[in-house]
């Protein structure tokens, strides 16, 4: 399950959606807004994505992992639109039938997301607001 | 040819609106795409530098030559992201 969805998020249920009678382990990652960034008051963010290029990269990052490591499902899930303090932009489940597996390729996907998911958020702030987007350098 | 353009966070709100339609010389490359949209919207030059390309929704690097009915995107970078 690889979405963009301006719905609050669950991670409850992306854990449900890859667990497998073989998995013996499923990790998971929550982003949450973090009410200080850099030394600066986060009022809220605004996420926007480009949604037909950020779904299919999120499914080469889920291969990239089935390459590296033996898990049996892998959801990731991104929230667009105007996020407040405390609430969830990214959610991530990793099921696998042994927990090293799950925790690596939980970390790997998280990591990966924001190197190559063309997805930006904008910080506002009580003083300014700037964008943020994809580290995707490696491409250049 | 057409070539149409899809702009993203920094460089929507520059652009203005988040697609827009660039007619090129045969055989262009991104490089030469930006330099035309660039002169449109002079402020785009401080994005500039950093701004990456996607073109079908593929990275691409600069030098990439554009064919009709492509899409492209300016993809603004990062100033963060890695410390959360």
């Amino acid at each position: 399950m690889f979405d963009i969805t301006d719905q609050p998020l669950s991670l409850e249920r992306l854990v449900s959606v890859v667990t497998r009678s073989s998995s013996g382990a499923v990790a998971s990652f929550l982003g949450v807004v973090r009410e200080q960034t850099r030394g600066r008051q986060v009022l809220y963010l605004e996420y926007e994505a480009y949604r037909e290029m950020a779904i299919p990269k999120m499914r080469e990052i889920a291969d990239e992992i089935r390459r590296k490591w033996n898990v049996d499902e892998i959801a990731m899930v991104h929230r667009i639109g105007h996020l407040e303090i405390g609430e969830a932009s990214v959610a991530i489940a990793v099921s696998a039938p042994h927990r090293h597996q799950a925790l690596a390729a939980c970390a790997y996907a998280i990591d990966r997301l924001k190197e190559t998911v063309p997805i930006w958020k904008k910080e506002v702030w009580t003083d300014g607001e700037e964008w943020i987007g994809p580290a995707a350098c490696e491409h250049q | 040819m057409k070539v149409r353009v899809r702009c993203f966070a920094a460089a929507r709100e520059i652009v203005g609106s988040g697609e827009f339609i660039v007619d090129l010389p045969e055989g262009s490359t991104l490089t030469q795409l930006f330099d035309q949209v660039q002169g449109q919207f002079p402020r785009l030059q401080g994005l500039a530098g950093s701004l990456l390309f996607s073109v079908n929704r593929e990275y691409a690097p600069s030098d990439k030559r554009l064919s009709p009915d492509d899409e492209v995107a300016l993809i603004p970078p990062v100033s963060g992201g890695a410390d959360v």
